[in-house]
């Protein structure tokens, strides 16, 4: 083999991949987007309808960051600094959404607070009321809600995590130079925390404002970020121009955010002494420390519990009627939601049996896997010892996280559209579109694992006698296992919850799980309510699965965000 | 005054503090002197009011401190690793207690530049304070805790990261600077000769209770305990029996007999440990303490002699390896201890 090639050769399948599924589809979309804004083929109502989804997606997501911050911050300080009971199960519980599936975030605050939710159906019940009295879904603060739920742990982590370090004899010396505590922390604590503060703003800030999932399916039809207007000009309107341009708009914003994390996190990243965890903390003993205890942990559990809880248990419990049934009504536990999805009715919303979409989504999530390893590997163990080439390559695998979902899938629809590359109608678009969003995050989790193998483990073993090959079995491949497995568990886990790019590219006739709660939930009937339930509860618990495995999986100390 | 009245303190059930009581007067610079462990820096946060204790109380000219919150005793504390805010320069460090007391900016500034002169730090203000070297470090610490005038001034092992050589220079510089601000003080230590440079009074802190106070020549000379006397490494101990009913005890030890004249009553018969200082011993053939030498080691204005029977003196004159040696002890260098 010729010598320049064998540094080249792991990044072959890489870079084919990325330059005909990423690069490629993304310049179509700029030129797109470029063609669009420069020959004004567009009319003035949709530069104004680009201008209005722009600048909500701005409101919410600056709103849904301020409130996270509300919460986080505070509940930051309640994990740091108190020591209390069933701490560690709170701040797990409070880390599940991040790695939920935005249907089944979606599914849960449905089944909290949805017009067939518990507490609708519980306080009609109770106050025999004939229509539902809470009407949060549809509504602004739904959404703000969401992604609280969502994204608070990203303040708690990181601005947690910068406390846990602060040296406590700094608040000390600020209280011994006669610093009232509301002082201390607005002149000491504040200031210090600053930088992982804005870091983790910006970074709620991003996933606020490339939200698709909770927007399409909790706000409804009167809500529209750039992400939910990509797809509604490509799916309903086919203004594939105004869907460019949007995705124009879009690209831009998420470059710029994501510049100003990079530098914030770079600039912030030497100037405080690490320090060890835990030497702050304490058990309330003021009645105000009490009760800010006792508060927050009943706020957080209220957040994050019901959700999670509210949606098993509805999709089990007969609250209501099914198909407008008249007369007596039976109440009570059932199975019947889940039966439901393994027949194919002819008045059904699929053309198959929804249980299909079970096994739709697990094939998927099999190619993604297998695609995203494939090509992942190679790579992260060229990025296990950078040289030239892997350093200046490294920066480019992490793009595709950069573009949001539906930019993606839009990108897909613009590019595969035509001869030579008509895949549009294929099947295997899915999976590609997957594996574009989960090879950023596999080869993320096999890098520090591949490269934490020192090189004198190896010689060591060389050294005693030990063939390459067995040298190779008998160093390298219980962490490489380890690695490898919750890699595929997170591909396979990013697939099986993909929302936003699927919805644009999939097949109706091969839905996925995600695709099939969504339809699910947008048509009427108690029936078609308690499938949409039934599935989530079965997309979250195989989630909550792939979730707990790579917890296990996971190197000691590797991987923050 | 700061008056300490039996103070308690237990962490996780086991006692760390078993009724301290002591006073620091006007003027005075008084060093809380112990091994690690024995509670002296937990004493100090109690004083300031960092820490909670169990019983007894901390008073100030009679009035008891309980419900006085840290920031309103006005009692200076410098850290052991310095606490300097790293987000503020130099100036803003020591100008933060006048800030707290909100102070003119103009008048601020003016005592800043004051303070930072008094520390050899002129011209320092626009530093930042990570760039600092360790001793420079130390003296805005210190600059910090002095700028809002405080009412006394507590020092927790402020030198124990630096070299021995800054650490001499610094701690004469502490001695100025405490005897010209007039600030009472109280300065935590494990280090005796820290502890003896600047100390009017010195509390020697063991197991959670003063077991010696005193002047530091005090302290030295006559510990008291055998406990005090191994961590002072004041002299040699040595157990015996006492042999006489009359000053001066007349006390029998392997090593020989000496003669113990101290305020304490003792009667015959009794087991005495006795301390037996190294210096002021001679040579005299008339000795008392006999033994061969096993050991000579040149200590730059004297000898160190090692006996055979464990015993060690300062010699003026080296003898030989393998030589027996008689010495005399003035009864000035016997003590009794507990």
């Amino acid at each position: 083999m010729s010598s320049w090639l064998r540094p080249v050769l792991p990044w072959l399948g890489v870079s084919i991949f990325l330059s005909l599924f990423f690069l490629y589809p993304l310049a179509r979309i700029l030129w797109l987007g470029l063609n669009t804004a420069a020959l004004k083929i567009l009319d003035h109502a949709s530069l104004l309808l680009a201008f209005h989804s722009f600048l909500f997606t701005f409101y919410q997501a600056a709103l849904s960051t301020l409130l996270t911050l509300v919460l986080g911050l505070p509940a930051a300080f309640l994990f740091v600094r108190y020591d209390f009971q069933g701490k560690s199960l709170l701040r797990v519980l409070t880390a599940i959404p991040f790695m939920l599936p935005t249907v089944v975030v979606a599914a849960g605050f449905n089944a909290l607070l949805g017009p067939r939710g518990w507490v609708n159906l519980g306080l009609m019940d109770l106050f025999h009321l004939q229509s539902a009295p809470v009407s949060i879904i549809g509504t602004l603060g739904v959404i703000l809600l969401a992604h609280v739920f969502y994204n608070t742990t990203i303040v708690i982590r990181l601005v947690g995590n910068a406390l846990s370090h602060l040296d406590p004899c700094l608040e000390q010396a600020a209280r011994t130079l006669g610093a009232a505590p509301p002082r201390v922390l607005t002149h000491v604590t504040l200031p210090l925390l600053r930088p992982s503060i804005l870091a983790a703003s910006i970074l709620v800030f991003i996933f606020d404002f490339t939200s698709f999932g909770v927007i399409l399916l909790l706000g409804g039809p009167g809500f529209s970020t750039l992400e939910v207007e990509i797809y509604k000009q490509a799916m309903q309107i086919f203004n594939l121009p105004l869907a460019g341009l949007l995705s124009l708009i879009q690209l831009l914003c998420t470059l710029a955010f994501s510049i100003l994390y990079s530098r914030i996190v770079s600039r912030n990243a030497v100037t405080s002494a690490p320090r060890a965890a835990g030497t702050n903390l304490r058990k309330a003993c003021t009645f105000r420390q009490k009760f800010f205890l006792g508060g927050m942990v009943l706020l957080l559990l209220g957040l994050f519990l019901l959700p999670l809880v509210s949606l098993p248990l509805r999709s089990l419990t007969r609250l209501e009627a099914d198909r407008g049934q008249r007369g007596q009504v039976s109440y009570g536990i059932t199975g019947d939601y889940y039966t439901e999805l393994f027949i194919n009715r002819s008045d059904s919303i699929f053309y198959v049996p929804p249980f299909e979409a079970i096994g739709n989504s697990l094939g998927y999530a099999a190619v993604t896997v297998i695609l995203s390893l494939a090509l992942g590997f190679p790579v992260a163990s060229a990025l296990a010892r950078p040289r030239r080439l892997e350093r200046l390559l490294d920066p480019i695998l992490m793009l595709p996280l950069g573009a949001s979902a539906v930019t993606l899938g839009l990108g897909f629809i613009v590019t595969f559209n035509r001869p030579p590359m008509a895949l549009v109608t294929s099947p295997l678009l899915v999976p590609l579109a997957h594996t574009l969003i989960a090879l950023p995050f596999v080869i993320r989790s096999l890098q520090p694992a591949l490269a934490s193998i020192p090189d004198r483990l190896r010689q060591a073993a060389a050294s005693l006698g030990a063939s390459p090959r067995r040298v190779w079995f008998a160093v390298d491949w219980p962490i490489v296992a380890r690695a490898t497995i919750s890699a595929a568990v997170f591909a396979f886990t990013v697939s099986l919850g993909e929302f936003g790019a699927t919805s644009l590219v999939v097949r109706p006739e091969y839905p996925t799980m995600p695709i099939a709660i969504a339809r699910f939930l947008s048509q009427p009937g108690g029936m078609n309510y308690g499938q949409a339930m039934a599935m989530a509860t079965v997309l979250m618990v195989v989630c909550g699965i792939g979730i707990l495995l790579i917890e296990r999986l996971r190197l000691p100390g590797a991987g923050e965000f | 005054m700061l008056e300490l009245i039996t103070i308690h303190k237990s962490y996780e059930g086991q006692p760390l503090l078993r009724g301290i009581s002591g006073t620091v007067a006007a003027g005075e610079t008084v060093c809380l002197l112990g091994p690690s462990g024995s509670g002296k820096s937990t004493l100090l946060r109690i004083i300031a009011g960092l820490e909670t204790y169990e019983q007894g109380q901390v008073c100030w000219d009679g009035m008891d401190l309980a419900p006085v919150p840290v920031h309103q005793r006005g009692f200076g504390l410098v850290f052991q690793d310095y606490a300097l805010f790293p987000h503020l320069n130099v100036a803003e460090n020591v100008a933060f207690g006048l800030k707290m007391q909100n102070l003119a900016g103009t008048e601020t500034g003016l005592r800043v530049a004051n303070i930072l002169e008094m520390v050899n730090l002129t011209g320092f203000g626009d530093r930042r304070v990570t760039d600092l070297s360790g001793g420079e470090q130390q003296r805005v610490a210190l600059a910090r805790a002095l700028a809002p005038n405080p009412r006394l001034l507590m020092f927790d092992e402020p030198l124990s990261a630096l070299d021995r050589n800054l650490r001499e220079q610094l701690i004469n510089e502490l001695r100025r600077i405490l005897h010209q601000s007039g600030i009472p003080a109280i300065y935590v230590t494990h280090d005796q000769e820290e502890a003896f440079t600047l100390a009017d009074r010195v509390l020697l802190l063991h197991d959670g209770s003063i077991v010696r106070s005193g002047t530091p020549e005090q302290v030295w000379s006559d510990p008291r305990s055998v406990w005090a006397a191994h961590f002072l490494d004041a002299g040699n101990v040595v157990s015996g029996i006492v042999m006489s009913n009359t000053r001066p005890f007349r006390v029998e030890t392997p090593a020989g007999m000496f003669e113990l004249d101290c305020g304490d009553v003792h009667s015959a018969g009794e087991k005495v440990n006795i301390l037996v200082s190294r210096r002021g011993v001679r040579q005299a053939a008339d000795g008392i303490v006999s033994g061969i030498v096993v050991d000579v080691i040149f200590r730059q204005d004297s000898f160190k002699v090692t006996l055979e029977n464990g015993l060690d003196f300062y010699l003026p004159v080296a003898p030989r390896m393998g030589e027996k040696i008689y010495l005399t002890a003035p009864a000035t260098g016997i003590k009794c201890l507990l």
